[in-house]
């Protein structure tokens, strides 16, 4: 009788935590195979397992829109993060000068990720409207050959994009930057007064570098945020004008929905997975070498 | 996978405020440091001031042209017709019934996976057991996963329980990727907790779920809130899964925001479409401004979703 009851009481945690098993394994290591799998046979409207080899991945490189996808999520992604990291700092910075009201600020700068991708995307499709937006009211004002209508130019879609992703997220950022800043030694701050270093120098060339943890969270988030990118995108532009702003999120939910094509979109899925294991594996060595660093002092 | 274990504690250093005295007189960088503020400022609340505006303002207002400028001729029926007869297609019922639907997978998804995610947690904290590291590190890498690259099995997985297009099929979908960051933030809130306490309870011969219950839940209300606001916010601005796994009575009120405004029939109504843009937006909203330094919180922690 207590020996069951032992036996038991060891098979409780598992029992608790088997929904995080269930979907450890069976979400993210067998749906990931499988996805995986799939994309080495010609899966088209249902799963099939003839294999064909690398044939989708040679197809997917010679799809157009496969590569307009490549190129968007680059320029897209490069952009969001120098703008996000920029002006999330900046932000930071000045709203860690004793100001008035800092809390209204903070709140005002965060409250665009409350809110979905999708109305951050309709919201400014109107305020970027060549008829009706931004654009009419400058030159309603006598700028008369005033142009910034982003979403309805091929060679400028993804910019559109990037300004809604960056006002969606930017407050992130800066939280984030903020809380580092705050974390820093107050000596630090007195000994750059006493060397009589301007604020600026400090906060660029001996703050940001102590902050780097945080910063390299923010990183971190904003890349995984860009890989997923498709809200946005759908609401902003649905992948237009024609495959201009296309990006490879939408691109894979396309082959599976309207395409009918499932294992070259499997195939797409697994290149965008490529670059999120080479991150993680980056993040991962840099913990281990951290961790090797700090272990003579830890405990 | 230390992202977010660097993250609690930076969450909640977040809400501190500068140190020190606030300098009282005000020099021309002060003025430059609120100039550059407030230009900040209004950046973030144009398109909110816009929106508004917009919804209250007649069709023939609109097409002079003046987006920034305050309605001359102020109406509330584009948030009559966008609540309740605004078209998606042929259906003409407005955003009201996208509305019901988000409440009704929201409010059981939010429970579900937050009670679930709780109960990882708890496990993985105060009942290490061999193996629960492994499983806890394939959970984590799911925060970083592209959805993409699990959508499809999860389709087939749903189809075969006869569970896909239906509103438990998408409230399980929700569950499944609420949980890495929602046991994420359990577990580390319950390694900053006494561990004493719970050894005192396990003594006193309180079991697994009872110690989970009586003990551990009770202590837990503050990341409880956290949890909830995260996964509210997060599961009512979903738009991927819902427009995957919803099924068409189900339709999330972001996916029926998006039939609407992106219809490509008829012409568009700006003020229909912004007053249905601020509906969608008021839940959200409204738990951001109640919630306020909770939420702050929560985004540390859980901005690892997307």
């Amino acid at each position: 009788m207590a020996r069951r009851s032992m036996r038991l009481s060891r098979l409780n945690p598992v029992i608790g935590s088997s929904p995080m098993i269930a979907v450890g394994l069976g979400v993210y290591v067998i749906g990931i195979a499988f996805s995986i799998l799939l994309s080495f046979t010609d899966s088209k409207l249902f799963a099939s397992f003839d294999f064909v080899g690398l044939q989708q991945y040679e197809r997917l490189w010679k799809t157009s829109r496969w590569l307009v996808s490549v190129q968007n999520i680059w320029v897209f992604g490069v952009l969001v993060i120098l703008f996000q990291m920029t002006l999330g700092y900046l932000l930071a910075v000045f709203l860690d000068q004793r100001i008035r009201q800092e809390d209204t600020f903070r709140t005002i700068f965060l409250y665009p990720f409350s809110m979905s991708l999708v109305v951050t995307g309709l919201v400014w499709q109107w305020m970027l409207d060549p008829n009706l937006g931004i654009t009419a009211t400058v030159r309603r004002l006598g700028w008369e050959d005033f142009e910034f209508a982003p979403l309805v130019r091929q060679d400028q879609a993804i910019f559109g994009l990037v300004l809604g992703n960056v006002w969606n997220g930017v407050g992130v950022t800066m939280a984030i930057m903020l809380a580092g800043l705050r974390g820093v030694d107050e000596e630090i701050w007195k000994a750059s007064r006493v060397d009589g270093i301007p604020a600026w120098r400090t906060y660029l060339f001996i703050v940001l570098p102590m902050i780097r943890g945080a910063v390299l969270t923010a990183f971190i988030l904003q890349c995984t945020q860009i890989v997923r990118v498709y809200d946005l995108v759908v609401a902003m532009t649905q992948g237009g004008p024609g495959v201009a702003s296309q990006m490879p999120a939408v691109f894979v939910i396309e082959h599976l929905q309207n395409r009918q094509n499932v294992a070259l979109g499997m195939a797409a899925a697994t290149m965008m997975l490529v670059p999120v294991v080479v991150l993680l594996f980056i993040k991962a060595m840099a913990d281990y070498r951290a961790v090797r660093r700090a272990g003579a002092v830890r405990p | 996978m230390t992202t977010t274990h660097a993250l609690a504690p930076a969450a909640a250093r977040g809400v501190a405020h500068a140190r020190g005295a606030r300098p009282r007189r005000l020099t021309p960088a002060r003025v430059g440091v609120y100039a550059f503020l407030i230009v900040a400022a209004l950046f973030f609340l144009a398109p909110l001031y816009v929106m508004v505006v917009t919804s209250l303002k007649t069709m023939e207002e609109i097409r002079l042209g003046f987006l920034f400028g305050l309605p001359i001729d102020l109406t509330f029926e584009p948030w009559t017709r966008a609540w309740a007869t605004a078209c998606t297609g042929l259906d003409c019922s407005g955003i009201s019934p996208g509305f019901w639907n988000s409440v009704k997978i929201t409010v059981p998804s939010v429970i579900i996976s937050v009670a679930l995610s709780a109960l990882n947690g708890y496990a993985l904290s105060f009942w290490r057991y061999r193996g629960a590291n492994l499983f806890f590190g394939l959970l984590l890498f799911g925060a970083f996963v592209p959805y993409q690259a699990v959508i499809y099995p999860l389709i087939i997985f749903e189809r075969e329980l006869g569970l896909f297009a239906s509103l438990p099929g998408i409230i399980l979908i929700h569950t499944i990727f609420g949980m890495p960051i929602i046991t994420l933030l359990y577990r580390n809130y319950f390694a900053a907790l006494p561990e004493d306490l719970f050894r005192a309870a396990r003594v006193d011969g309180a079991g697994f779920w009872m110690a989970f219950f009586r003990i551990v839940m009770p202590m837990s209300v503050p990341i409880t809130i956290v949890a909830v606001i995260l996964q509210t916010t997060g599961i009512w601005n979903d738009f991927l899964f819902g427009s995957v796994f919803a099924g068409r009575e189900n339709m999330p009120m972001t996916v029926q925001l998006n039939n609407i405004v992106n219809s490509t029939t008829g012409t568009r109504e700006y003020n229909v479409n912004m007053a249905a843009t601020i509906l969608t937006a008021a839940v959200p909203l409204a738990v951001y401004f109640v919630s306020g330094r909770w939420f702050v919180r929560g985004i540390a922690a859980g901005a690892v979703k997307g």
